[in-house]
């Protein structure tokens, strides 16, 4: 009896503090307000985690507002999340966005936009960087899902990819794919790369690295055993690119990256999604949804333009030189 | 915070709680510091994941789930009693083993549950679903906290506390403490996938990383629970775990939408620090109660709580 009066008063206090800070997120009806003044739209922007593609998509899709005549801090609020890179707290956010009712979601990277999808059936969502939106259930078709959602995918077309290594080294015949089993647009990238491969006659060599830590170590696995190491959008590998491009360099093995950033830092040869393009297409979407249609007659937008990037002194450090061939399409090319 | 909000928190909160009363079977009960959780929370989630996609009733793949977290759990307690393997290793050892086994079961990192049955579809109709899945959420935590209750007034339940409050004591009382422990892990990480396996039914798919942080989660609601209810009986400290639970996916749902914050300069990258600062003030708060009674105006009161 006597304890759980004690409780109770702890309880109290504890609801006092609790009270006092629900009471300062009080002032949320601005939005409503402002929203019957002038004609202000709210757009919510949830990533799993702040990376420098993720957060290039986001700069892309409010610039491309901003183009289609929705301003930020004028006509256009935009709330933005990150989940930290913890799904839990994408859950929740997910939730937050579905209770605020914007006028429309962007969700960047699947568990954002599978948590995002799982909250709302109503309010208007666009999701980007998602390498297969079919395969995460997103979407049921590419070509206008009648549903709530739609998106811009960073799936990598291949085909030039296989096509780019070939005309740098002709005669490939192994190629080594360092990435995390725990990604899933890596698993997508990896199936799709050997069947593209194989119909080459080329052997891929897979070296999983489930940690950013372990990339030196899986691409240590690799010396000997390939003539050049592809690399995909993996975040683990981007995020330990140079422990990647130090062993390369050291064993004398050419890097081709799909990721245009990697090329500064460590990469011979990039081949790859431009993410602000992507963002801008994200954006463009975004923008014909705030204009009035309905998301689910817009189809997913696919990664077309690839940017090609060539560094001359990594090509160099890591045995190889690059084609002229290839050099004069690059649009960026480093000495 | 809007209505919605808070409700999606509660709901959070109460599906960790089923967690955090994993954690407390561990951590308090047999102090065995159990880090299999980050790896048995996943577990739950994809064993639950692939069952529904394969046509199994929702609750039936919640049963499955919680069987494979059972048996992780089994497995880490053999490591440890058996093998003699220190705890803190035999619980990384199998959580590190889970992430591989984890993606086996799934077949890729990623397995969307977008359309599937779940345990809460049954129940929604137009737009209530962000209470109904808060009530079906409770039910299954109530149900659970009554259960664990009961079980700790049993003759099992008894020798559990005894060998993790003193081991050699119980096992001077002819307590077969292997056995016991084993036991209680399975329960534990048990509840652990089972939270699991309801969690990804309310968050559109199975994801590899879900698991990250799992048991940094359970900890803080086991002591964020602590703090706020202290009580030696079992009612009280199985509810104090719910409670703690709750509370801490509130902050985070405080963190996330306070537009306070955001005007004092807080940004989204923030998050984690909000979070943790809310944290630390509930945890200050017993040291600073009598304090704050008084700037309340209850002294009397508050003198009469500090000599207890």
């Amino acid at each position: 009896m006597f304890h759980s009066t004690h409780t109770f008063k702890k309880l109290a206090g504890l609801g006092l503090i609790t009270a006092a800070l629900f009471g300062c997120s009080g002032n949320e009806t601005t939005k409503a307000d402002t929203a019957t003044a002038t004609d202000t739209k709210t757009v919510a922007i949830t990533a799993i985690v702040e990376h420098p593609a993720l957060d290039a998509v986001r700069q892309g899709a409010i610039e491309e507002l901003a183009t289609a005549g929705f301003k930020e801090g004028e006509n256009l609020t935009v709330n933005f999340q990150s989940a930290q890179g913890n799904q839990a707290t994408a859950g929740q956010i997910a939730k937050q966005f579905a209770a605020d009712n914007p006028n429309a979601i962007i969700a960047i990277a699947t568990p954002s936009a599978q948590a995002v999808v799982a909250a709302t059936s109503e309010i208007p969502v666009v999701f980007s960087a998602v390498t297969d939106p079919v395969e995460a259930k997103l979407v049921s078709k590419l070509e206008g899902s009648g549903a709530n959602v739609t998106g811009a995918s960073d799936a990598l077309p291949l085909e030039p990819q296989v096509a780019l290594i070939q005309e740098i080294l002709p005669n490939v015949k192994n190629v080594g794919f360092v990435y995390s089993p725990g990604e899933v647009n890596s698993v997508v990238t990896l199936k799709a790369l050997k069947a593209e491969l194989a119909a080459k006659g080329i052997n891929l060599v897979e070296a999983p690295a489930q940690k950013s830590s372990d990339i030196a170590m899986a691409t240590q696995s690799l010396v000997g055993k390939v003539d050049v190491i592809y690399t995909s959008t993996d975040n683990n590998v981007i995020n330990a690119y140079e422990a990647l491009a130090q062993v390369a360099k050291e064993a004398k093995i050419p890097l081709i990256s799909a990721d245009p950033n990697t090329i500064e830092r460590g990469a011979a040869v990039t081949l790859g999604v431009n993410y602000l393009d992507l963002g801008r297409e994200t954006g463009k979407i975004t923008a014909r949804i705030l204009k009035g249609e309905k998301a689910g007659d817009i189809p997913v937008y696919l990664a077309q333009s690839l940017e090609l990037g060539v560094n001359a002194k990594n090509a160099a450090d890591q045995g190889i030189s690059i084609p002229k061939t290839v050099t004069d399409r690059a649009s960026k090319v480093v000495q | 915070m809007s209505m919605i909000a808070f409700f999606g928190a509660l709901e959070s909160g109460l599906i960790y709680a089923l967690m955090a009363l994993g954690v407390l079977i561990s951590f308090r009960i047999l102090d065995f510091p159990d880090l299999t959780a980050d790896g048995s929370f996943p577990l739950g989630g994809a064993v639950a994941g692939i069952a529904i996609v394969s046509g199994f009733n929702p609750w039936v793949a919640c049963l499955f789930g919680m069987l494979a977290g059972s048996a992780a759990g089994v497995i880490t307690a053999w490591l440890n009693v058996k093998l003699g393997i220190l705890h803190l290793l035999a619980g990384i050892l199998v959580m590190t083993a889970l992430y591989s086994i984890n993606l086996r079961i799934m077949g890729a990192p990623n397995l969307s549950l977008l359309g599937e049955p779940t345990v809460f579809a049954p129940f929604i109709e137009d737009g209530n679903g962000f209470w109904v899945r808060v009530v079906v959420a409770g039910v299954v935590v109530l149900i659970a906290k009554l259960v664990l209750d009961w079980f700790f007034s049993t003759e099992m339940g008894l020798s559990m506390r005894a060998t993790g409050s003193n081991l050699r004591m119980a096992q001077a009382q002819g307590i077969n403490t292997s056995w016991i422990i084993i036991v209680g892990m399975a329960i534990s990480n048990g509840l652990i996938a089972l939270s699991g396996a309801l969690f990804v039914q309310t968050q559109g798919g199975a994801d590899i990383s879900i698991g990250i942080g799992t048991i940094v989660i359970g900890l803080a609601a086991v002591i964020i629970g602590e703090t706020v209810i202290t009580a030696k009986k079992m009612f009280w400290v199985t509810l104090s775990v719910v409670v703690g639970a709750v509370l801490y996916k509130l902050f985070i749902q405080i963190a996330l939408s306070s537009q306070t914050l955001r005007s004092i300069g807080f940004g989204p990258q923030d998050l984690n620090l909000v979070t943790a600062l809310l944290v630390v003030i509930v945890l200050m708060l017993p040291k600073y109660r009598s304090r704050l009674m008084n700037a309340f105006g209850v002294k009397r009161k508050s003198d009469r709580i500090t000599t207890d």
